[in-house]
C-alpha cells in the first residue's frame, strides 16, 4: 500500500490543520488533518523521523532511520520532554518537507 | 556499552525446580547477575513508581562475559553416507519455488563444501540462475548455468547430472505450468569438463552448504524444496521427468540413491527418504512444512486429508527455532520462595538485559485462591517484533512516532536473534513459528508499557489488593490442563492474553462450568488459535489464515499447523469466538489516545451492585497511564451472534475514539469508510459481566488499557475500586446465581 502523496486539498495555506494538530496531537482529528497526517506518517522508513528513548517515560531524542535493517541515527540536538512536543517538532519538519515551505505559524 | 542479551529454560518453575540462564556479553569482561521480584513496571511519572526488589540468592553475582552466537536459517541434513559421498556420476533434482532469486549464491541440495571447494552442489547462482558445481577437493572446479535467472514463487523443475565415463555436465531447467502467461522456456545446456567430484565424508545438506563460518554452514536459500532425488547415474530429461512424480518408477529404482518426500513426518523434523537406502535426514532450525508443493491443486486445503500434496518444505534465511546456547548459570528456586513474577537482572558497563521469568506455586498445590494468568503464549509470538520498528506502516496505525529505546536497538544489530510471528521473513513470506529459546528484547519490566511489562501493572494492583495469588502461565495451562485452574477460585488476565491453544481454550471452558470466575483484564483476548509444539517446549506455530487483523496473510492452502494439523487462525472462525468465553471479543484498534468508558443502566441491576459498591461516577477511567484512559489500545465489545450470553450486562461501554481506531477487517464485508473511531459507533470497549451455571462469574473489560488505570492517583480511582470490587466478591465462595434461575 502507498499513500498518495499531497493529496488534493493538503497545500501551505492550511495553517488551520496545523494548528488543530498543535492543540491536539493525539486523539479525533478533522478529516482534513487525518488526510494530511497518513501523508506525514505514510512517509517510507528511509530516513524517517523516529525517536529514541533516552530516559524512561521522560525524555526522548529524535534520530532518523538509516540503513538495512534501519536503525536510528540519533540526532542529539533534538531532544524533546514530551510526546507532544515532539511530534510537533516533526509535523513541522515533514511539513516543509512535503510544501516545500518552512510552517510559519504564531 | 556493552551487549548483553539472555535467556533461560524452564521460563516457569515451582520450588525444587531448576531454571538454567543462557548469556552473551560482548563488550564486557563481566556481568553482574541479579534475581529480582517484579511487582509494577517502569511507568511514565504519573504512574506508580517502579518496583523491581533484589532477592537474595546464591546465583546473585558477578559472571565472565563471553559471546555466544546463533546459528540462524533453516536447512536439512542427512547424515555422510558412502552412497552419495562415493558416487563417481550423478543426478541432481528437485522442484523448487525460489522466493529471492538474484540475492547471491544459494544452496539446493548436495555436498557441496565450500572451505574444499569440494563435492558436488546445485544451487542459485549469483544472478538467481540454476548453477552446479564440482569440485574435486584439490582445485578443480567445474561450474555450469543456465543462463536464465529463475522467477520468484514460481514452481521449476531444475536437475543437474554427471557422466564420469564421458566427462559431460548437463543441467536442466523447466517452469512447471500453473496457469499464468510468461516467456520461460525450458532451458537445458551441458558442457564437458575434466574434474571429477570428490565430496569428501561430509553430509548431504538441503537449503545449506558446509561453509568456514562458526558454525560450519552458509549458503542459506529462501524457497521452497519438493520432492528431491539423488540418483547414481546421469539419467535422461525424459527420466528425470519420470522420476519428478510421486513415486519412484520401477525402471529407475535401481539408479535411485535417495528420493526424499518431505509430505512425510510433516508435524517433526524428520525427512524421509522412500529409496531401498533409506537415507533419511533431519531439518535444523524449523523451516516451514505443511507447505504446498509443486502439485497442489486447490482442491484440498488440509494436509492431513491430502499429504502428497504438501510435499514442499519452505527454507528461510532467517528461521530459528532454538539459540542453542550453554548455561551461564542457574537458579534452584527455594522452597520458600512465593509465586510470583521474577527476573534475571543482567548489568554491564552501562547495559541492562532483564530475563523474565515465574516461580508458580508448588507442584500439585495452590497457595491462594487466585491465580494471575501470565500470557506467555503471546510473549513468545511477539518476540523480537522487528516490523514493529520498521515496517513502512506502523506509524500510521500507531497515529504517532515510532519511539525505541536500547534494547530495542539490539534487535535491528542483531538479526540472528530472529523473529516473531509478526514479522515476515526475508523473502516477505509469514514467520509461522516462533520460540522462547532465544534472547527477548520486547518481554522486560521496561520499555514499552506492552504485553509483559503493560501486565505488571495489574500485577502491581494484585500484589496491592491483600488477596494471595500464584502465578501460572500460558505453557503451564496448556501442559497441566483444567486440573490446574481447579486449584484456583479465579483466574486474572493479563491486559493482552491474545493467543491460545486448544488445550488452553478447554480447560478455561471446564473450570468456568466448574464455577471458576474469570477476571479478564485485557483486551483483543482469546483471538488467535496457536499450537504448541508437541516435544519442543517453547515453540509456538501461528498460522495467519482467512480472517483477523493479521501482520502477515498466509498462503493459500497453508491454514493448517503443521505441528497438529489444526485449522489455524481465528478461534472466531472456529466456533470458539471469545465472545463465548469472556463475553466480549476483538473490534477494534488504535495507539495514539485512549478514552473512557460510561456506564449504563444496566450498571444499576442489583446482580452487580457488588461491582459499583462506592462508585458514583458516571464517567470510568477517563485518566491512566496506557494513553490518558482506561479504553484504549485493542478494544472488544459485546456480540450475541459470536456467542456473548444474552443474559450478560453490559456496565459500561467506551465511547469517543479516534481515527486511528478502526474495524477489525473480519467486521468490515464491503468497505464503507465509516470505519473508524470518530464515525462507527461500533468502536468501543464494553465491560462485562455475566454468571456461569456452576455457581461462577465473568468479568470482562475489553480494553487493554484498562491496566494502566488501575494504579492511577496512588490506586484510589474508579477503576481501581471497581475492580477490587470485583475481585473480592470474586474470591467469596458464595455461588453465584444465574438470573432466573431462582423462580
Amino acid at each position: 500500500m502507498t499513500v498518495r502523496q499531497l493529496p488534493p486539498g493538503i497545500d501551505a495555506t492550511r495553517l488551520d490543520l496545523a494548528r488543530e494538530f498543535r492543540a491536539r496531537p493525539f486523539g479525533a482529528h478533522s478529516g482534513d488533518l487525518q488526510h494530511l497526517l497518513n501523508v506525514m506518517r505514510g512517509l517510507p522508513i528511509a530516513n524517517k523521523h523516529v525517536l529514541v528513548m533516552t530516559e524512561p517515560h521522560r525524555q526522548w531524542t529524535l534520530a532518523e532511520m538509516t540503513g538495512q535493517p534501519p536503525l536510528p541515527r540519533l540526532l542529539s540536538n533534538q531532544v524533546f520532554h514530551s510526546l507532544e512536543e515532539a511530534e510537533w517538532h516533526v509535523f513541522k519538519l515533514r511539513w516543509r518537507e512535503l510544501t516545500g515551505a518552512p510552517l510559519e505559524i504564531d | 556499552m556493552a551487549d548483553v542479551m539472555a535467556y533461560c529454560d524452564p521460563q516457569s518453575a515451582a520450588p525444587g525446580e531448576t531454571i538454567r540462564f543462557m548469556v552473551s556479553c560482548v563488550g564486557a569482561a563481566e556481568y553482574r547477575a541479579e534475581i529480582v521480584r517484579l511487582r509494577s513496571p517502569q511507568g511514565p511519572p504519573d504512574a506508580p513508581p517502579f518496583r523491581e526488589e533484589v532477592v537474595e540468592t546464591v546465583a546473585n553475582g558477578s559472571y565472565p562475559g563471553r559471546r555466544q552466537e546463533i546459528q540462524i536459517g533453516s536447512w536439512a541434513r542427512v547424515p555422510a553416507s558412502p552412497l552419495f559421498n562415493g558416487l563417481d556420476s550423478f543426478t541432481l533434482q528437485a522442484m523448487v519455488w525460489p522466493t529471492t532469486p538474484g540475492r547471491g549464491r544459494q544452496a539446493l541440495l548436495g555436498t557441496w563444501s565450500a572451505p574444499v571447494a569440494g563435492g558436488v552442489g546445485l544451487g542459485l547462482g549469483p544472478d538467481g540462475d540454476l548453477e552446479v558445481r564440482l569440485g574435486d577437493g584439490a582445485g578443480g572446479i567445474a561450474t555450469l548455468a543456465s543462463g536464465q535467472p529463475l522467477q520468484s514463487r514460481r514452481w521449476y523443475l531444475v536437475a543437474a547430472s554427471f557422466d564420469a565415463g564421458t566427462g559431460r555436465l548437463a543441467l536442466l531447467q523447466r517452469p512447471l505450468a500453473d496457469k499464468t502467461f510468461h516467456a520461460h522456456r525450458t532451458v537445458v545446456t551441458d558442457m564437458e569438463t575434466g574434474v571429477r567430484p570428490a565430496a569428501g565424508d561430509g553430509p548431504f545438506l538441503f537449503a545449506a552448504w558446509r561453509d568456514d563460518g562458526p558454525f560450519g554452514i552458509g549458503g542459506f536459500y529462501n524457497g521452497k524444496i519438493d520432492r528431491p532425488r539423488l540418483a547414481g547415474r546421469a539419467l535422461t530429461p525424459a527420466e528425470i521427468e519420470a522420476l519428478a512424480g510421486d513415486a519412484i518408477p520401477a525402471a529407475l529404482a535401481d539408479a535411485v540413491v535417495a528420493a526424499w518426500d518431505f509430505s512425510r513426518d510433516i508435524g517433526g523434523e524428520t525427512i524421509r527418504d522412500l529409496s531401498a537406502n533409506r537415507l533419511d535426514g533431519e531439518t535444523v532450525n524449523m523451516p516451514a512444512r505443511a507447505m504446498t508443493g509443486c502439485n497442489w491443486d486447490g482442491s484440498e486445503h488440509d494436509w492431513t486429508r491430502a499429504p502428497g500434496q504438501y510435499g514442499a518444505i519452505h527454507f528461510h534465511d532467517d528461521d530459528l527455532d532454538d539459540a542453542r546456547w550453554e548455561a551461564d548459570f542457574s537458579l534452584t528456586v527455594p522452597e520458600d520462595w512465593p509465586s510470583g513474577c521474577y527476573a534475571a537482572r543482567l548489568r554491564a558497563d552501562g547495559a541492562e538485559f532483564h530475563v523474565p521469568f515465574f516461580v508458580r506455586a508448588p507442584r500439585g498445590r495452590a497457595t491462594a485462591d487466585v491465580a494471575y494468568l501470565a500470557a506467555t503464549a503471546t510473549y513468545t509470538v511477539y518476540t523480537n517484533n522487528l516490523a514493529r520498528f520498521t515496517g513502512d506502516h506502523v506509524e500510521l496505525y500507531q497515529g504517532r512516532l515510532t519511539v525505541m529505546d536500547e534494547t530495542d536497538m539490539l534487535l535491528p544489530r542483531h538479526p540472528e536473534l530472529g523473529l516473531s510471528t509478526y514479522d515476515r521473513h526475508s523473502d516477505g513470506s509469514g514467520v509461522c513459528y516462533s520460540t522462547r529459546l532465544r534472547p527477548a528484547t520486547n518481554v522486560r519490566p521496561t520499555g514499552r508499557l506492552w504485553n509483559y511489562c503493560a501486565d505488571l501493572f495489574i500485577v502491581d494492583w494484585l500484589d496491592r489488593s491483600g488477596v494471595g495469588y500464584d502465578v501460572i502461565t500460558d505453557e503451564d495451562l496448556h501442559r497441566d490442563g483444567q486440573e490446574l485452574l481447579d486449584r484456583y477460585r479465579v483466574v486474572v488476565t493479563g491486559s493482552h492474553p491474545e493467543y491460545d491453544s486448544k488445550a488452553m481454550l478447554d480447560a478455561l471452558d471446564g473450570w468456568l462450568r466448574g464455577g471458576g470466575r474469570l477476571m479478564y483484564l485485557g483486551g483483543n483476548g482469546f483471538y488467535w488459535r496457536i499450537a504448541y509444539h508437541p516435544r519442543k517446549p517453547g515453540l509456538i506455530e501461528v498460522r495467519r489464515s482467512e480472517g483477523g487483523l493479521r501482520a502477515w496473510i498466509a498462503e493459500v492452502g497453508e491454514y493448517h499447523h503443521s505441528f497438529t494439523g489444526e485449522y489455524g487462525g481465528l478461534w472466531r472462525r472456529q466456533n470458539r469466538a471469545p465472545n463465548a468465553l469472556c463475553g466480549v471479543g476483538f473490534i477494534s484498534q488504535g495507539f495514539d489516545a485512549s478514552s473512557h468508558y460510561r456506564r449504563t443502566a444496566a450498571s444499576h441491576d442489583p446482580r452487580v451492585a457488588f461491582m459499583f459498591a462506592g462508585i458514583e461516577d458516571e464517567i470510568l477511567g477517563d485518566f491512566g497511564a496506557l494513553q490518558g484512559g482506561a479504553s484504549g489500545l485493542e478494544l472488544d465489545c459485546y456480540d450475541e451472534k459470536l456467542g456473548s450470553p444474552p443474559h450478560a450486562l453490559i456496565v459500561a461501554a467506551s465511547e469517543a475514539h479516534s481515527n486511528t481506531y478502526m474495524l477489525v477487517p473480519e467486521e468490515v464485508a464491503i468497505p464503507h469508510g465509516a470505519s473508524d473511531g470518530v464515525q462507527n459507533a461500533g468502536i468501543r470497549a464494553d465491560m462485562v459481566f455475566f454468571e456461569t451455571p456452576g455457581g461462577g462469574a465473568v468479568f470482562s473489560t475489553g480494553s487493554i488499557a484498562y491496566a494502566g488505570s488501575l494504579g492511577h492517583d496512588d490506586f484510589d480511582n474508579n477503576i481501581a475500586r471497581l475492580t477490587s470490587n470485583v475481585l473480592k466478591r470474586f474470591v467469596d465462595a458464595t455461588p453465584f446465581e444465574l438470573p432466573g434461575a431462582a423462580s
